[in-house]
């Protein structure tokens, strides 16, 4: 019978999910600050895995021109322009007519916008204040307009700010507690020995229960055949003991792949010298074992909150309270037969 | 939100986006409180981020055949039970409505379940496997289990028309207690048809539904009980409807206090209190008011009862398709998936809500 752990907790999920001598697991870390957004890694992902066209505008999302992972992008190079008080003694860009940065007023427009991806639910519009909100980074009260005037014109250079850009390529978390392989109806999403998520198409019938479950908003569905589709971690590649074709095409190590627990100890010793140049926002996402969703199999190293990436700030697998939601179930229902039995003998005939 | 079609030229998007800039700087000046979303761009309404304000999680993908299944499923369930307390107590036009809903209901919901599906002509494999962390699975054989019986039940209610003597003769004799065992097995499976699609829902990403798992199991087993008290109500002859007026009574009161609660939940429970899901479910809960009221008072009338009934129905028909908007609107919106989240995790971590950073 199931353990302690088997629904939330830390865990090793390939033992736990019934392989014997199973290798170590296998992951992705993700560091952001070294990503030069390239996108070699959602070009690669294509080419090796056959992955359909995801649909081809400007989305107005800085340089990102996908939007967000699908069922037809299994990699996603995210992109956030913040502007950033200088902090020197020279004003940024002294001579230059340069105004307070429109980046929050250009990113709550490009929340708007929308491409037929190929997917279902695919790409919505979101909100464009929490966009604006996201490029105003750590300065909340900073949230610039696009003025009539060609910029800088009228302002000080006391408005003028520095700039940073944030590139995050994200992808499939493969959790520990992975709420999309334990809600799938059909055996369809199966834990590999590897302790990586994969679906399998010929056994999925686009229920879309999966799509629902993920507290990452990854798995997607085809519109044309029905199914869904995520990251495999390569699992035809890691079978021949060869890299992930997004992290082989990494020009930066940006994207690290092998045994999670060498890239976490690899992850922590890369904060702790980004902290001790003058970082202290770099932080670890998804390295915690003991979080919502017992770890994630591909985790991040980032530089602003995790909101701003698009991730959940503290994200729960739903199934962690599945003992306790059928329990209620179970409550309602004699709920349901007492009303019955009431009904038909509680009064007169 | 605007659902744009796929590859409109870029200057009419432009436009679009100078005009909806003017409009937010318009509306501000105005001092009115309702931009995009009710929101304006310049004055956080809350302060959470989420990446160019799009919504972190996937909107769910099911179409409006679940929100109507969740109401066939329900009334199968209903009208089974209704279909066997008629049976033990001897009410054969209650019980043939009975039986015939249960049919009628778990027919629909196969029919619903199957056309969801991305790929239809699979839906078989959900017989592959039964897993308990997945309550679709558990429902898939809960159905498999109630469908057949139901079947039956609703079937032998047609012996009388067969002819007395013969193959066929013994066949008549033998249905009522075929029907009558089929009807029981079928009224035994029917609670946990009703209110699996409670944890269905709650056992999602979704805001909305996962933190109201406590009651939606509630709300969905009142409101199944309502909606197929409102079908007797209807299509029973009104001699044999005494227990529905009762049940419809108990119904209610089972999902109003259910309800109650989940609309109460605070900024998670918002969508079930405001746009079109808040309408849905309010309209839910006035009909089932109006319905149980009026059953009570239709005891000489067969025109009020059937009214009583088709407002118990309408309520169910609504309060699914509430709950099932409130969940969508829950999941498109990033702020219901980012704000409580920062505040459970700031709490653990003793942090002031506003600091930021780590």
């Amino acid at each position: 019978m199931p353990h302690a752990n088997a629904l939330y907790g830390p865990l090793d999920p390939a033992p736990d999910a019934g392989y014997e001598n199973a290798p170590p697991r296998m992951g992705f870390f993700t560091d952001t600050s070294v990503c030069i957004g390239c996108k070699a890694c959602e070009v690669a992902c294509k080419e090796w895995n056959g992955v359909p066209e995801s649909g081809l505008d400007l989305l107005g999302m800085s340089y990102d021109n996908t939007g967000a992972l699908t069922a037809n992008s299994w990699r996603h190079v995210a992109f956030v322009e913040q502007p950033r008080r200088a902090g020197l003694a020279t004003p940024a860009f002294e001579q230059n007519p340069d105004g307070p940065a429109i980046s929050p007023a250009t990113a709550a427009l490009g929340a708007l916008t929308s491409v037929d991806t190929g997917t279902n639910p695919g790409l919505p519009t979101g909100s464009p204040g929490a966009a604006a909100r996201m490029s105003a980074g750590p300065q909340p009260e900073f949230l610039g307009m696009p003025g009539a005037q060609p910029p800088g014109r009228g302002t000080g250079v006391e408005e003028r700010t520095d700039f940073r850009w944030l590139m995050m390529s994200d992808v499939c978390k493969h959790c520990t507690h992975a709420a999309c392989l334990d809600v799938c109806p059909t055996g369809s999403l199966f834990r590999t020995e590897f302790g990586s998520v994969v679906v399998q198409e010929d056994i999925c019938n686009g229920c879309g229960y999966c799509i629902s479950a993920c507290p990452y908003g990854v798995i997607d569905q085809r519109k044309d055949d029905g199914r869904a589709w995520k990251c495999t971690l390569c699992y035809d590649r890691l079978g021949a003991g060869m890299t992930p074709a997004c992290a082989q095409a990494c020009p930066t190590e940006s994207i690290q792949y092998g045994p999670l627990e060498e890239l976490r100890e690899r992850a922590a010793t890369r904060v702790a010298t980004l902290r001790g140049r003058g970082v202290p926002e770099a932080r670890l996402y998804g390295d915690d074992p003991n979080d919502g969703v017992g770890g994630d199999g591909a985790f991040f190293l980032l530089l602003d909150e995790p909101e701003v990436y698009g991730l959940p700030p503290d994200p729960v697998v739903t199934t962690r309270d599945l003992p306790a939601m059928w329990k209620r179930a179970g409550l309602a229902a004699l709920a349901m037969t007492a009303a019955t039995v009431f009904a038909f003998v509680g009064g007169r005939r | 939100m605007t659902d744009r079609p796929p590859n409109e030229p870029a200057g009419a998007r432009f436009r679009e986006f100078q005009d909806r800039v003017d409009q937010a700087v318009g509306q501000r000046q105005h001092g009115r409180g309702r931009g995009h979303d009710g929101e304006q761009l310049t004055v956080p309404v809350a302060d959470f981020t989420s990446y160019y304000g799009r919504p972190v999680l996937k909107p769910p993908v099911w179409k409006h055949d679940i929100a109507g299944y969740l109401f066939t499923g329900g009334l199968a369930a209903g009208g089974a039970l209704i279909g066997a307390g008629a049976q033990l107590t001897g009410r054969p036009g209650l019980r043939q409505v009975g039986r015939w809903t249960a049919l009628g209901g778990v027919t629909a919901s196969a029919y619903l379940l199957v056309h969801d599906l991305g790929r239809p002509a699979r839906f078989h494999h959900m017989l592959r496997v039964a897993k308990l962390t997945s309550p679709m699975s558990v429902g898939t054989w809960i159905l498999t289990a109630f469908g057949p019986a139901a079947g039956v039940a609703a079937i032998a209610e047609l012996a009388p028309r067969l002819p007395e003597h013969g193959l066929l003769g013994f066949v008549r004799r033998l249905a009522p207690t075929v029907g009558d065992v089929a009807g029981l097995a079928s009224a035994v499976t029917a609670p946990a048809l009703a209110t699996y699609t409670g944890v269905l829902l709650s056992d999602t990403a979704v805001p909305a539904w996962h933190e109201a798992y406590p009651f939606m199991p509630f709300v969905f087993g009142g409101s199944a009980l309502a909606a197929a008290a409102g079908v007797g109500l209807i299509a029973a002859p009104t001699a044999q409807t005494a227990p529905l007026r009762r049940l419809a009574v108990v119904a209610s009161t089972i999902k109003y206090l259910g309800g109650r609660r989940m609309e109460r939940m605070g900024l998670v429970g918002e969508p079930y209190r405001q746009g079109r899901s808040g309408r849905l479910v309010r309209a839910g809960d006035v009909l089932l008011g109006v319905g149980t009221v009026a059953a009570l008072f239709s005891r000489r009338s067969r025109v009020l009862s059937a009214l009583s009934g088709a407002a118990l129905v309408a309520s169910s028909v609504a309060t699914r398709f509430g709950v099932f908007e409130a969940g969508m609107a829950s999941a498109r919106d990033p702020k219901y998936t980012v704000v409580p989240q920062r505040e459970r995790r700031d709490r653990r971590e003793g942090r002031s809500p506003a600091e930021k950073g780590t």
